[in-house]
């Protein structure tokens, strides 16, 4: 009983949505306000919603049905599911294992497996363009992702969240010895998500919509909610590895604080989407390579020396 | 080189108003002197039909309804509000407004007719 | 057996497509995300307007010919304009000359802070199309209050300009232009230092000297691969002869050097109305022309926004003209995108194509007959291409004797 409230209100799908709805709207309004514009309405990213959801659905007639329309599924599916082992607002997931760090960034890399799926099966020239985009942005970014959350993780010398969460609760500085990768995760969490200057898989002007080209109608929707659902459990995920405060206090002070702290967190991605271009997909992977990896690998070293060093 | 250099200037937009202009609530409205919807001043007007000629579109007829008495039917779909005819007309019978909010739905009402004052007895008879 | 090419497709760019503001195709060959060839199709955008523009007089031609084109529509005016006065032999009072003069210049600075948006949007660059068109609404409302309409000015007719420039007018021309000049300061400031914008735009579309010449390249795509060409000091017009400016050009070949040249040439915009509203001379505005325009010939040149931009017209005597040819500057650009295009990016084509400003409006006119089979290429006569079209719609059936009809409503 409590496992399907779970996974369909809180922190479920009910949840997830509504918070990566407001969140859509926040990004798209700070963004508007940067530029100097007005920005859309609280309501119109549900508005968008419930408008896609109200057409047809266009199958290409040579796409792979059965592809394409289980690629939104899957990704929804699975950004869903990784939200149950990140730890909300104590210092406890709803469920944890040791482990379940490699599971969480497992299940947050599926998406961009089924925006590839999606694309290629679409058979559109557009969409492959976008898909093979896509998987070859996810050999740049997914790394140094990688290396700067473990690198946390070797500092806590555990593999749980909720033991991460549990153990920068009890060294409340410990934080700052992960600025390194707090950066570097930055960087790679604007590959995830695909915001500027990493968009390159969408880029509207070069290949009309890149993976989502032939989609419409409900399928779209689908696909816009896991974009919208996977920046938030992206941002949780990240809050409760380098921004790890507040999680031992009241529950519901406690949930305001993480709300903060995601939203916060998506600020920041707003901001930094606003004042670069979109780079090329050759350049993205040269500045990932020669930058952003190395820097991950400087972080994993000095937690390793600092774990020797204080608890020898 | 330096990545991100128009931050400052973008964190200060957040401050400032932003340049949209909020219409409809906010109507402005054009500067003076702007060329939206013809005016016809039907006591001026000589029936010369010069405007006629030098209309590009043929968006303006100016028909004789009663002896010197002349109206003038203008197509807003048809005109490009170029305003030739108020250069062209020899006795400033036609005036360029700045109304500009001319959409309708249905195509009829686009037709303007700008009547003439017409005394009852001088009437021509019907055709 | 691994196949080379295996991995080559083509996909089409246009007629509709996202980074395209008007229709072309562009067939792009590619083998992955690298670009093998580009065949460029034209034609999409036209509208007939030289026949047209012989059904009408030169007065109700001068709209016409106004409106092949939204942001360089006062280009092609006084081109029109500057061909019948030379056919005329009329002598334009020089205020009417200035007010050209200043109204072409505001109407560059307008477009090339409209380009500097869609380059921006181009290469994904979102902000500074927000910003640069927000500058642009001060050049158009400038606009707006001095010739009655934000695009599509209607400033021109034969003999002269239709509206005056008064002194208050004058007044708020030179504090809008301060506001430009400052920030078109700050665009330069940015395109020289930010990381993302030269990382785009440097190294991309490179054309060398020697093949801009050859490909016909005119305008900023000319001048920032060093080609010393404008026709504002080569063959002066209107009010050109006494000021005096730079003419910009630039050595980086690519489509970074295309941007400094096009920014630079805002200062020197700026520069020039200063020059220009100091010096407005006292006079009448237009000359009375008579209807007829004698019959002979002239081809008038004009430096629009984007480039040459070349008028040819011919007259026999009567109201309406005999024959009106537009060379729009994009046509001699285009043959150089295909140079351009070779070897680049996927990437890349959207911000190479918007970097010679295309404006395919103007460009779809006539030019020459491509016979696709013998591969022999033939120009055609004026009454050859006539007869030969009328044949043509004979050969399916159309109906010449419903010609006359005009359409109903």
């Amino acid at each position: 009983m409590f496992a399907l409230f779970s996974i369909f209100i809180f922190p479920g799908f009910l949840f997830l949505s509504i918070f990566g709805l407001l969140a859509e709207f926040i990004d798209r309004k700070i963004c508007a306000r940067l530029q100097n514009r007005i920005g859309p309405p609280w309501f119109q990213p549900l508005a968008d919603l419930i408008k896609l959801l109200g057409k047809e659905d266009i199958v290409p007639t040579e796409a792979n049905i059965h592809m394409f329309t289980l690629a939104p599924i899957f990704a929804i599916t699975a950004t869903v599911c990784s939200v149950f082992y990140i730890p909300i607002w104590g210092t406890d997931a709803l469920y944890s294992f040791n482990g379940d760090i490699i599971a969480v960034l497992y299940l947050l890399t599926i998406p961009t497996l089924t925006f590839f799926i999606g694309g290629w099966y679409s058979t559109s020239l557009y969409a492959r363009i976008g898909a093979v985009r896509a998987i070859t942005q996810l050999f740049a970014y997914e790394v140094p992702l990688f290396m700067a959350i473990l690198a946390s993780a070797l500092l806590a010398d555990t593999w749980s969240l909720s033991e991460m969460a549990a153990f920068y609760s009890r060294h409340p500085w410990y934080w700052c010895f992960n600025l390194i990768g707090f950066g570097v995760s930055l960087i790679a969490l604007l590959g995830k998500l695909e915001k500027t200057p990493f968009d390159i898989p969408e880029a509207e002007t070069e290949i009309v919509a890149g993976s989502f080209t032939e989609y419409s109608g409900r399928l779209l929707a689908f696909f816009r909610l896991t974009i919208d659902i996977e920046m938030i459990v992206c941002a949780s995920l990240f809050a409760a590895v380098f921004l790890p405060f507040g999680l031992t206090l009241d529950p519901f002070i406690g949930f305001a604080v993480y709300m903060l702290k995601v939203l916060l967190v998506v600020a920041l991605l707003s901001l930094l989407r606003t004042i670069v271009a979109r780079l090329r997909i050759d350049q993205m992977i040269r500045f990932c390579w020669k930058y952003v990896a190395p820097l991950a690998l400087l972080q994993i070293v000095i937690n390793l020396i600092l774990k020797i060093m204080l608890f020898k | 080189m330096r990545p991100g250099i128009i931050l400052r200037t973008v964190l200060k937009s957040i401050f400032k108003k932003p340049a949209t202009g909020d219409y409809p609530r906010d109507r402005s409205g054009m500067p003076a002197g702007f060329r939206g919807k013809l005016r016809f001043y039907p006591e001026k007007c000589i029936g010369c039909k010069m405007c006629m000629r030098d209309c590009p579109s043929e968006a303006i007829t100016i028909t004789e309804v009663a002896p010197k008495q002349f109206e003038c039917e203008i197509n807003l779909a048809k005109c490009i509000y170029c305003a030739q005819c108020v250069d062209t007309c020899p006795k400033k019978a036609l005036e360029a407004t700045g109304e500009f909010e001319l959409a309708q739905l249905d195509l009829s009402k686009l037709k303007v007719v700008f009547h003439a004052k017409v005394d009852p007895g001088t009437e021509k008879p019907a055709e | 057996m691994h196949n080379a090419h295996e991995h080559e497709f083509k996909i089409p760019v246009g007629p509709q497509h996202p980074s395209l503001k008007e229709p072309e195709n562009f067939s792009v060959a590619l083998k992955g995300e690298r670009i093998l060839g580009v065949d460029i199709r034209l034609g999409y955008n036209h509208r007939g307007i030289e026949k047209a523009a012989e059904e009408r007089t030169y007065v109700q031609d001068v709209y016409l010919i106004e409106r092949v084109c939204g942001i360089c529509s006062h280009a092609h005016s006084t081109a029109f304009v500057q061909a019948v006065e030379e056919i005329a032999k009329l002598q334009v009072p020089r205020r009417a000359l200035y007010i050209r003069s200043i109204i072409g210049e505001l109407e560059r600075i307008h477009s090339h802070f409209l380009w500097l948006g869609v380059a921006g949007h181009e290469i994904g660059f979102d902000t500074l199309l927000m910003y640069t068109w927000r500058d642009r609404e001060v050049v158009m409302d400038l606009l707006a209050q001095i010739t009655g309409n934000r695009v599509n000015y209607g400033m021109n007719t034969i003999g002269g300009v239709r509206r005056d420039i008064s002194d208050e007018q004058r007044k708020d021309i030179l504090k809008g232009i301060d506001r430009l000049e400052e920030r078109a300061k700050y665009y330069i400031k940015l395109a020289l230092e930010e990381t993302t914008i030269i990382k785009r735009l440097s190294g991309v579309g490179v054309v060398s000297h020697d093949d801009a010449i050859r490909l016909g390249a005119v305008g900023p795509t000319a001048r920032a691969s060093e080609v010393d060409r404008d026709v504002r000091r080569d063959d002066p017009y209107a009010a050109y002869a006494e000021i005096s400016f730079n003419v910009i050009t630039d050595d980086h070949n690519d489509v970074y050097g295309r941007t400094i040249v096009r920014l630079k040439e805002l200062l020197e915009s700026v520069k020039m109305l200063r020059q220009l509203l100091s010096g407005l001379p006292e006079g009448p505005i237009a000359i009375r022309v008579a209807r007829k325009i004698p019959a002979g010939e002239a081809l008038s040149r004009y430096e629009a926004p984007r480039g040459e931009d070349v008028h040819y017209v011919k007259s026999n005597g009567t109201e309406k003209p005999e024959r009106v040819k537009i060379r729009a500057p994009t046509l001699a650009n285009i043959q150089a995108v295909k140079h351009m295009l070779r070897d680049r990016y996927l990437a890349d084509l959207p911000i190479v194509i918007a970097a010679i400003d295309p404006c395919f409006s103007c460009t779809d006119r006539l030019i020459a007959v491509d016979h696709l089979d013998s591969h022999k290429k033939e120009v055609m006569k004026w009454e050859d291409l006539r007869r030969y079209s009328i044949d043509w719609h004979k050969e399916r059936g159309f109906d010449f004797s419903k010609l006359g009809a005009k359409l109903k409503g």
